[in-house]
């Protein structure tokens, strides 16, 4: 019944899945077509420096003891080196994470914003202009390559336009980087409060954080109208419209709390797809998060790295859908009184 | 006796994919005040429907071809929205079938009544939970206080349509539409619910229409019986008049199909065939196809409904009587 | 009977949305172009000649030319094949694997179930497309590996479907009727079961294609297996990304068009399919 003991029962419940995603990872490093060490090492690598590897990576053991080292290793914070920056793989990833964190939750923002009435107003509608326009922006929203629609948006804000900055990171060289304190630019330099520098983010993330929103407004966009147009045919619905309640009271109190419910649970598909636009909207912004740090890796055959950010994000989206359960678990009270 | 309600030549018909289907075919009831009503029929024999459009909560799909709906000297299917809900809570009121689906699932239901209280009156905040109390405890939900903060999914199905009653008549309506009010319920606690809604019916002159597919359960509550059939009303009267000499071979046919303390369930006969399909072009007596005493002249067209000679309050449609 | 009631129906789901027509004409033009697209190509796609570079459209080059002087219309055209082979080797590689799995686990339930489901489930605890990334990164940078990768980030997809489709007929008459008949377990599967939920497989095939497509042209964009100068249009974008903040706009703009073009096709005939086979599904 107690909110901790639905957190905790979430948490145990999780575990599978965590262990399941470190043996994958696991497997990953040791799956390399060849000899590991020899990748691990580098291409620039001589026969010593690859003994030494193989030796460290603990290759000349077995399987097992090697998944138990490296499960050790990783709790401990050892997630490799990177070969091509020369620094751990987890002061690197931490040092990125905070630039794709508010990107990502930026553009959740803005997809959120703008799906949710669209996908009510499609559904109290059905075949009225709204509907038809929503249906249009969600096909057309799922079948644009989301680093297509960023490079559009630069051409036309910023080169036909002038209105934004050139996509090349978070901040221009005009400006100074507020003290971290969240790593969040917009957050970290109102808390500085430097106005100047807040705008200046707010510039530079708007088109990459539209780029995303626009991305994910197309499946929460649909998931809303769907969610809608069953709860609104539901037997509660026509109880509350025989009772006379307001519309209002109908649509928000009645309707829409109980279609947010269902596409709350459907919002972790939204995540993985999301994380992986990521990526690519890193790349066409030059922003500096984790996923042009990958890139980076990829291209410079940096294993460590990749395999760190593979992990990194696995766990970012375990976290993000364990957030979701608690928060449904929360919010619905059978769910509540289920555990 | 003025008509509370009164229902006349309402059709109503569902666009589909298959056509469109015809549901409602010129339907005349009536209720006076304190009355019950009820409305038997196999299911797909437009009851619901028909309650459904007096309420106006009617599939957008619907469409109403002809036909009125007079409530307390106003024209329901008239009315804009607005003037709709006003009476719509506060003058008649409905409960439904399986009522754990009927309640909204995430809504304490103490608050479910406060909304409607709310909404069809100035209630102070602390007057509306004094008052939602009040009407948990005048359907003879045990501990309301405490109930009061329940979800629906935990009380049982007869709890939730205490509840539903409770919200129904919170604002003390002069018509309440039960529609199956105890379809899913169990067998000990279907009486109950039955006793409960005469008893309140009694106590507040409340006009009720009933609907139910079970001859039996109208014959013990009801004043007066309507019979539908393929959306036709075929035989309207009261009750003891109904069961002394029904003139409607339906009728007949659904008496025969009905246990009572007298036959035993061996005796049991079906009425043989099914509604026929509504998308179709249909007879004027949609019966005919599975009528024992057809004759040539039931394909006449021409109105149909009659009153008996001998008691005028029995209305029937059928070309051969019985 | 029931050709003339599946073609009334066709009728009647083609005449509600014309839009599916449109996308099975439009996938017509592009199997055309997979299928003789070096010859319908008015240039050697790998021709460059830098004295004609980064020219815009013209009545010569409709597309304009690129940093190389290529022909960028001839680029895209050529880069139809690679894409589709690319999105339908991964697509059939996923299919198959899917089924086998899924249908594996829909029949003989128990434990075979739990960890084909606790297997699925830890591909679907990654963020597919950065899984794809880590399995292109391990098996090597190749064409070949990015079909790989993406087959395995489309396969729980299948395989749930299969999953639930031979659960719900694992129990019926038929199934046992063959079963009597002296069929074997996989007999009873495959020659029985399994014809049975092609539509519903067939359906969550056009419906994956589009993202498949998007999938390996996102592998592509950052650098993954195709090669310069090789015409594919994730690649195109990418090699016209630098161009775009000069104003150079058809690099990039003409192979994104054409990918959203395909993606927008699968979806539409995928969306059109699923109202044929499974109406009640529609949203």
């Amino acid at each position: 019944m107690s909110g901790l003991a639905t957190i905790a029962k979430r948490l145990l419940e999780a575990l599978p899945t965590l262990f399941g995603v470190i043996l994958v990872t696991f497997m990953l490093t040791r799956a390399l077509p060849g000899d590991p060490a020899v990748f691990y090492a580098g291409p620039a690598a001589d026969a010593e420096s690859i003994a030494q590897v193989r030796h460290a990576m603990g290759l000349d053991r077995s399987l097992p003891v090697q998944f138990a080292s490296y499960v050790e290793g990783l709790a401990a914070g050892d997630w490799g080196v990177s070969l091509s920056t020369g620094r751990d793989v987890t002061e690197e990833l931490s040092r990125r994470l905070p630039a794709s964190l508010e990107l990502t939750l930026l553009g959740l923002l803005i997809a959120i914003v703008v799906a949710i009435p669209l996908g009510v107003l499609a559904a109290t509608r059905p075949n009225s202009w709204v509907d038809h326009i929503c249906r249009i922006i969600v096909t057309t929203g799922v079948s644009m390559p989301v680093f297509f629609t960023g490079l559009l948006l630069v051409y036309v804000f910023y080169y036909l336009l002038g209105w934004a900055p050139a996509p090349l990171g978070r901040l221009d060289f005009m400006h100074i980087a507020p003290d971290r304190v969240t790593g969040l630019y917009l957050v970290d330099s109102l808390i500085a409060g430097d106005v100047e520098v807040f705008r200046a983010s707010l510039a530079h993330i708007f088109l990459p954080a539209l780029t995303l929103g626009i991305f994910a407004l197309a499946p929460i966009a649909r998931m809303t109208r769907a969610a809608m147009l069953d709860v609104l045919s539901s037997d509660y619905i026509r109880t509350a419209r025989a009772s006379g309640l307001a519309t209002r009271t109908v649509l928000f109190t009645y309707a829409l709390r109980n279609a947010l419910l269902s596409v709350l649970t459907t919002l972790g598909m939204v995540f993985s797809f999301l994380l992986g636009a990521n990526v690519l909207v890193e790349k066409v912004f030059s922003w500096p998060g984790i996923g042009s740090f990958a890139i980076d890796a990829l291209v410079a055959s940096d294993y460590a790295a990749v395999q760190g950010f593979v992990l990194a994000m696995a766990l970012l989206f375990v976290t993000l859908n364990l957030t979701i359960d608690l928060l449904y678990a929360v919010i619905d009270p059978r769910i509540r009184a289920a555990s | 006796m003025s008509a509370l309600l009164e229902v006349s030549d309402l059709s109503v018909e569902f666009r589909s994919r298959a056509g469109t289907v015809h549901v409602l075919d010129h339907v005349a009831l009536s209720i006076a005040r304190g009355e019950t009503l009820a409305v038997v029929g196999e299911s797909g024999s437009g009851k619901s429907v028909a309650a459904f459009s007096i309420m106006g909560i009617l599939d957008d799909a619907a469409r109403i071809p002809n036909g009125q709906v007079q409530f307390g000297g106003m024209d329901l299917l008239n009315a804009n929205r607005r003037d709709l809900d006003e009476v719509r809570g506060r003058e008649m009121a409905m409960i439904f079938q399986s009522p754990r689906t009927a309640l909204n699932p995430i809504r304490k239901v103490g608050h479910q009544i406060e909304d409607v209280l709310r909404r069809h009156g100035p209630v102070a905040r602390g007057d509306a939970k004094r008052r939602a109390i009040e009407a948990l405890e005048q359907v003879r939900i045990p501990d309301p206080a405490r109930r009061y903060d329940a979800y629906p999914f935990e009380l049982s199905g007869g709890l939730c349509q205490r509840v539903m009653i409770a919200i129904a008549l919170c604002c003390k309506p002069r018509l309440l539409i039960a529609d199956e009010p105890i379809t899913g319920l169990d067998v000990t606690t279907q009486a109950t619910i039955m006793d409960l809604l005469a008893e309140l019916g009694r106590e507040t002159g409340l006009a009720t229409l009933l609907i139910t597919h079970d001859l039996a359960l109208a014959s013990q509550y009801a004043d007066r019986i309507a019979v539908m059939h393929a959306g036709q009303v075929v035989e309207t009267a009261p009750t003891a008049s109904l069961f002394a000499a029904p003139r409607h071979p339906y009728t007949a046919g659904l008496m025969a199909a009905t246990p009572t303390s007298t036959t035993s369930l061996d005796a049991l006969e079906s009425v043989p065939g099914r509604i026929p399909p509504l998308n179709a072009d249909l007879p004027v007596c949609r019966f005919a196809e599975r009528c024992p005493r057809r004759v040539a002249e039931c394909d006449d067209p021409g109105p149909r409904f009659d009153a008996d000679v001998q008691a005028p309050d029995h209305y029937f449609a059928c070309r051969r009587p019985l | 009977m029931a050709a003339a009631s599946t073609f009334t129906h066709a009728r009647y789901v083609l005449g509600e949305n014309p839009l599916t027509v449109v996308a099975f004409a439009m996938f017509f033009v592009l199997v055309l172009l997979a299928a003789f697209g070096p010859w319908i190509a008015p240039y050697d796609p790998l021709a460059s000649d830098t004295a004609i570079k980064l020219m815009a459209p013209s009545a010569e080059h409709w597309f304009g030319t690129d940093h190389l002087g290529r022909d960028v219309l001839s680029r895209v055209i050529v880069a139809t094949r690679l894409d589709l082979m690319i999105a339908l080797s991964a697509v059939a590689l996923a299919f198959f694997g899917g089924s086998v799995l899924g249908s594996l686990a829909g029949y003989y339930g128990g434990w075979t179930d739990r960890v084909i489901g606790r297997v699925i489930d830890t591909v679907m605890a990654f963020p597919l497309f950065v899984l794809a990334m880590g399995i292109v990164a391990v098996l090597g940078n190749s064409v070949e590996n990015i079909v790989y990768a993406t087959a395995v980030i489309n396969l729980p997809f299948y395989a749930r479907v299969a999953r639930a489709e031979i659960g719900v007929r694992r129990e019926s008459g038929f199934a046992a009727a063959a079963k009597v008949a002296g069929n074997g377990n996989i007999g009873v599967l495959a020659r029985h079961l399994y014809p049975n939920i092609l539509p519903a497989m067939m359906v969550q095939l056009s419906l994956n294609m589009g993202w498949a497509i998007l999938n390996a042209a996102g592998l592509s964009f950052i650098g993954l297996g195709v090669r310069p100068p090789t015409p594919e249009w994730g690649i195109m974008v990418a090699e016209g990304a630098q161009f775009i903040v000069s104003g150079e706009w058809w690099l990039a703009v003409f192979p994104g068009v054409s990918l959203m073009i395909a993606v927008f096709c699968f979806n539409m005939m995928g969306d059109g399919l699923r109202d044929l086979i499974d109406p009640r599904r529609r949203t």
